[in-house]
């Protein structure tokens, strides 16, 4: 309690508004150029620290068979793109573009699962009075604080029962029923800085809950969605668990656990083909990234998403 | 959820119908299951360093960022790029190259003449590398801060400043207080996501939990015994103690939070 009674607003209130007339930032400007290049080196110096790893596996990529093992150092001593035309034979007689397929396949569904689904129940929590909608929301909030473990295994079960191992059900059908609590309280933020005024406008005009969803709510809502629908696609992209659990015939896996078979040390591994085929899967991500990392940063900050 | 809970009083293998044995597989896992208390065990080694160090380098970035005019969304973005791959495959694979016997972070330990050969295999240094990979991932709890950071007014500073507070105080009694619902978001929510570490340590120790189970966390050990060994009952039982752990730290959290974070009234 006592660190906080320095900043109380009341009692700065006064101060804040007798200054509100000067230039801003006298602050920053007294600070010293030296000051400054030592801060930009460090950063400079922390950037490089936290690319490393991916600046490495690219080089890693070119390096043939032989070096591995030897050569620990950054630049490959012989660059090769034999390790690609490996990739693309695949593993398990499966070319790697299945598997891509595969993951392209279920993120994409999974984005338009979680977006309207997400869409639709943010707008009942946000627009629609119904009973109970405070319970519900208040336990929809509480899930975001649940691990996953507890539902995986009677989820699996459940599955099983109903005969839908090895398919892509189990992956996406929590998607589509709006279970991921992230992407409805993104909407639910989202939908609730949208002016009522425009709701009720059109209430008049003698639209109903469908038509003014789609009408006015869908269109204002669209960065939400990009936001969410890439946020959803990378995770599914990266997902393990649920593959692994669900998918058992290699025809239907996706990349992250077609990476595993490469990676599998007990079966004679393919070290090349392991590391290409890892910078392979993470492009669709860094791409995404790259195009929308100004969005994505802010959907992060301003909901408390996670990477 | 339901179901879940009724399994965890179960013996259960899928194929036959689930056989009740009251809290018997409670009782087995706190006193004949020396696995599942190491798992657990390391688990909350991970959780305890991982995150408040996470955290902490988050801050600290963040705030440097904040106080640079220039290049800051290069920063931004390089720093976040990590969150966003951390939790995969491929991250995952490129970490035990990059940790491995002869691998790029061995031998550059070499040269400053520290002999360690290989943290993956190691029971001491095992732990350390999955910290390592989680505090690079400091970008989505930074990037939050530094949100965060935007809102404090900087007319707060400069009073502080008239006042005769230096930089080290400045951050205990502005930054900090101003900060405090932001940090504690953050807290909550990295220790959560903590918990459920999966993937990583599932790729880099092959499924194994190796070595001495030192990566045999939680999560890693619910899935071999519900998934490999088709112990459904008693999976479901870990997984309801994590349930509860998890429930019983957010419950201190969010106690420990009213002496602690400070809601300013008027822009919330």
């Amino acid at each position: 309690m006592t660190t906080v009674e320095h900043v109380q607003p009341g009692h700065q209130t006064a101060e804040m508004t007798a200054r509100a007339g000067r230039p801003a930032r006298p602050r920053r400007r007294r600070r010293g150029l030296l000051t400054t290049i030592v801060w930009y080196l460090l950063l400079l110096a922390l950037a490089a620290v936290v690319l490393y790893p991916l600046v490495w596996l690219f080089f890693a990529t070119l390096k043939p068979s032989s070096e591995f093992g030897r050569n620990s150092g950054l630049l490959p001593w012989e660059p090769t793109l034999d390790n690609y035309a490996r990739v693309w034979d695949g593993i398990a007689g499966i070319p790697l573009w299945r598997y891509g397929l595969n993951s392209l396949i279920v993120a994409s569904l999974a984005v338009v699962g979680t977006l309207g689904s997400s869409a639709l129940a943010g707008y009942a929590f946000a627009r629609v009075a119904f009973k109970g909608s405070k319970i519900l929301f208040a336990a929809m909030i509480g899930t975001l604080l649940l691990p996953f473990h507890v539902i995986i295994i009677p989820q699996y079960i459940i599955f099983n029962q109903l005969d839908l191992l090895d398919t892509y059900v189990p992956l996406l059908i929590g998607k589509f029923l709006g279970t991921e609590a992230f992407f409805v309280f993104l909407m639910v933020q989202f939908i609730r800085n949208i002016p009522r005024e425009l709701d009720e406008a059109a209430r008049i005009d003698g639209a109903g809950h469908p038509r003014i969803f789609w009408s006015i709510v869908v269109p204002l809502l669209r960065p939400a969605l990009v936001t969410g629908g890439i946020f959803s696609f990378i995770w599914t992209w990266n997902d393990f668990l649920g593959p692994l659990i669900y998918l058992t015939s290699p025809e239907n896996y996706t990349l992250p656990i077609a990476l595993r078979l490469y990676n599998d040390t007990t079966s004679t591994s393919d070290y090349g083909a392991t590391v290409a085929a890892s910078l392979l899967s993470l492009i669709p991500v860094l791409l995404f990234f790259l195009i929308f990392q100004r969005m994505l940063i802010r959907g992060v900050a301003t909901q408390g998403l996670k990477g | 959820m339901a179901v879940s809970l009724y399994l965890a009083f179960t013996r259960y293998d899928i194929f036959n119908p689930p056989e009740w044995v009251g809290f018997g597989n409670f009782v087995r896992m706190f006193t004949d299951d020396p696995v599942f208390l190491r798992s657990a065990q390391v688990t909350l080694e991970y959780v305890l360093l991982g995150t408040p160090v996470k955290l902490a380098a988050a801050l600290a970035v963040a705030l440097l960022l904040n106080s640079i005019t220039r290049g800051s969304g290069f920063f931004r973005s390089a720093f976040y790029t990590p969150s966003l791959i951390g939790a995969s495959v491929s991250v995952a694979i490129v970490w035990r190259a990059m940790f491995a016997g002869d691998g790029p972070v061995d031998s550059s330990l070499q040269v400053l003449g520290v002999e360690l050969g290989g943290w993956v295999g190691d029971v001491d240094l095992a732990i350390p590398m999955m910290i390592i990979l989680v505090v690079w991932q400091f970008g989505a709890p930074m990037v939050i801060f530094l949100a965060g950071l935007k809102q404090v007014p900087t007319e707060l500073y400069e009073a502080a400043q008239v006042d005769g507070a230096g930089p080290v105080h400045r951050f205990w009694k502005v930054t900090v207080p101003m900060l405090s619902p932001v940090i504690f978001f953050n807290l909550l929510l990295e220790t959560i996501h903590a918990f459920q570490v999966f993937g990583s340590a599932f790729i880099i120790s092959n499924g194994s939990g190796a070595p001495g189970g030192r990566l045999n966390f939680i999560t890693l050990y619910m899935y071999k015994r519900g998934f490999a060994d088709m112990q459904m009952g008693y999976a479901a039982a870990i997984a309801w103690v994590v349930l509860v752990v998890v429930a019983i730290i957010a419950a201190i959290m969010f106690r420990t939070a009213r002496s602690w974070v400070y809601y300013a009234g008027d822009n919330r």
